[in-house]
């Protein structure tokens, strides 16, 4: 296989200019990244500063009222909210040992952002972080978060004020200042080594939910993963010790916006088809004649147009299915997880939820594990303007 | 030799800089943007770069991104930039050379991209976001009609991988004046000398220097170490206030 693909996804697709920083980034991943001080202060910082190992919880009342073993890997429960703090502070460690002062960040729900801006502040490293102005308004707590916690925030006003021109204003910025700055990328997605390199630090989460699960179950695995799927580092974090089981179905959860026919979505794995986007050839949401979409999602964090190059893949081999959950669906499911058992999942966690939810009859009798990426204190502000 | 090549040579063998004047196809309009390239042509242009606009145009500035967006809105895209280039082809006295992205291209099929730009006129054509890792799939596609794919390479562009990209490069290579978009500036830096010397000495095809161009007293200290200059967003600002394409070549005469 090409070097940084993934089967037909993947790839290099960014300036000559960028190439420089990304093959740097490269050689720092095959050279401090598996060194002992590298490990040592990474497995440090994520047992004392995110609290990993983050728990494995049965929600028995779901369960009951399902008719299915409903599990959740509590990623919710990490430092600063969600499985976001995992990547930051790997990135951010790596970034520090190779030299650099500047962690830069776009994000789109804020959760990204914020944990870089706390990895930065851990690492005595500045933090600037582009926002689509649409997500600045959507995602205040975060906002004021990041601004506390010393952060530079850049509102995106170009295109359509969300993660996709976040993206690429940060790029922009990367471009002129490569040589003190490292681009902490925020998903799974990206020019190659970006998938790699946040897949390496996500992977923690399937690590220690399969061996959680098989401690609490006599050695048997899950029958469902599901996770859900904006650019998809949750999910790949989730699914990847997981793709050996043969026997573990794997469902990432896309968000399919108001699910009225011909809508703004956020799902290029059901809806899109290959093209070019952010550095990579992966699935997009774009017209005929190649020009991106805009997207849309309840959830800020699932809102982009394109996904990460593995999950391209992992669909086209049938390793993995991706199917569609609606913003009504999803918010059904935040408040039925609040009052059922006490828990409020971000809006993006909702939708993996949800497919528990609206599949019941099929998933009968089964063990669903999904992935609560995140909490949902930061949506709260949406939640009043909406139920 | 490519049309390109030639174009910048004849300029050269003058004493002249070669002119490579940036506008997106359909700015300002439609009917206008055949005027501008009309009088570019006129003014002694050695290529024309027309753009080919995108959603998300990562590596431009401000001042390309609007009047690309704004093409966008009004309906260019690549049917309609080759249906007006293949009506107009042989009256330009430039080198044609498209401009963009891959995604659209990517899109329209790049084996019919190649034999429509064969059609249309075009000898070259530079796409923002291929690096030379990802590149051999378009030069297949565009090369056997006679397009060459023009590197782009700047102030951080070791001379290893200056020397991957100058492998059977053809036309020109374009190098970026600044780490950052394109968009105007008030001062090169001086590093630049040195890696247009670096760039001279493994090229054995025309250096275009670009980005931040946007009058010829800029590039009299590049003297001998370039042999083109390639100018977008000061051209686009200065038809945007009113004034014609032919005044702002005038200087460059």
């Amino acid at each position: 296989m090409k070097k940084g693909y993934f089967g037909d996804f993947g790839g290099q697709f960014i300036p000559e200019l960028l190439m420089p920083p990304l093959i740097e980034l490269e050689e720092a991943m095959q050279t401090i990244l598996p060194s002992e001080e590298f490990q040592t202060r990474f497995i440090q910082m994520l047992k004392e500063n995110v609290g990993r190992p983050s728990a494995l919880t049965y929600c028995r009342h779901m369960s009951e009222d399902l008719g299915l073993d409903l599990w959740l890997k509590r990623e919710d429960l990490n430092h600063s909210g969600a499985h976001k703090i995992n990547n930051t502070l790997g990135q951010g460690l790596l970034a520090k040992m190779m030299g650099k002062e500047v962690l830069l960040a776009e994000t789109g729900a804020g959760m990204h952002g914020v944990a870089t801006t706390v990895a930065a502040a851990m690492l005595d490293m500045k933090a600037v972080i582009y926002m689509g102005a649409e997500d600045v308004v959507r995602q205040a707590p975060n906002v004021n978060r990041m601004r506390l916690m010393g952060a530079e925030i850049v509102a995106v006003e170009s295109g359509t004020r969300t993660l996709k021109d976040a993206i690429n204003e940060a790029m922009r910025r990367w471009l002129a200042d490569q040589e003190n700055t490292h681009y902490c990328f925020g998903t799974a997605a990206g020019p190659h080594p970006f998938p790699e390199l946040v897949r390496e630090f996500q992977q923690v989460i399937s690590k220690e939910a399969r061996q959680q699960f098989m401690d609490r179950t006599d050695g048997a695995l899950p029958d469902v993963v599901v996770a859900c799927v904006g650019g998809g580092s949750n999910a790949i974090g989730m699914f990847h010790h997981f793709v050996p089981d043969a026997s573990v179905k794997l469902i990432g959860v896309e968000a399919a916006g108001t699910g009225e026919p011909g809508c703004d979505n956020s799902a290029p794995l059901n809806l899109g088809s290959s093209g070019v986007l952010h550095g990579m050839k992966t699935k997009l949401l774009q017209t005929d004649a190649g020009q991106i979409m805009p997207s849309h999602s309840v959830a800020p964090g699932l809102d982009y147009p394109g996904v990460g190059p593995e999950h391209a893949h992992l669909q086209d081999i049938g390793r993995a299915q991706y199917v569609t959950i609606n913003d009504n669906q999803a918010l059904n499911a935040f408040v039925t997880l609040s009052r059922r058992e006490g828990i409020i999942p971000a809006l993006e966690s909702s939708h993996a939820v949800a497919y528990a939810i609206e599949n019941k009859d099929a998933l009968k009798g089964q063990s669903v594990l999904v992935n609560l990426s995140g909490r949902g204190d930061k949506d709260l502000g949406i939640l009043d303007r909406i139920l | 030799m490519n049309h390109m090549h030639m174009k910048i040579n004849d300029a050269t063998q003058h004493g002249k800089v070669g002119l490579i004047p940036f506008l997106p196809a359909g700015f300002p309009n439609r009917e206008q943007f055949w005027k501008e390239l009309e009088a570019l042509d006129k003014a002694g242009a050695a290529v024309i770069e027309i753009g080919m606009p995108f959603s998300d145009p990562v590596a431009d500035g401000p001042v390309v991104e609007k009047a690309s967006l704004r093409s966008l809105a009004d309906g260019i895209d690549l049917n309609w930039i080759f249906t007006e280039l293949k009506a107009r082809k042989g009256q330009f006295n430039a080198a044609l050379l498209l401009m963009g992205y891959l995604n659209p291209v990517y899109q329209y099929g790049l084996e019919a991209f190649g034999a429509d730009c064969e059609a249309a006129g075009i000898s070259g054509l530079i796409l923002a976001d291929i690096p030379h890792e990802e590149s051999q799939f378009v030069k297949d596609a565009i090369e056997p009609h006679g397009v060459a794919l023009v590197p782009l390479i700047g102030l951080n562009t070791s001379r290893e991988r200056m020397q991957l990209y100058a492998e059977n490069a053809s036309g020109f290579c374009y190098f970026v004046s600044v780490l950052g978009t394109t968009g105007q500036q008030k001062a090169l830096p001086d590093r630049i000398k040195e890696k247009l010397a670096e760039a001279k000495a493994v090229f054995d095809i025309p250096i275009a220097l670009g980005f931040g161009i946007e009058n010829p007293a800029q590039l009299a200290r590049f003297d001998g170490l370039m042999d083109a200059a390639v100018f977008g967003s000061a051209l686009i600002s200065h038809i945007e206030s009113g004034k014609s394409s032919a005044e702002f070549m005038q200087p460059w005469a």
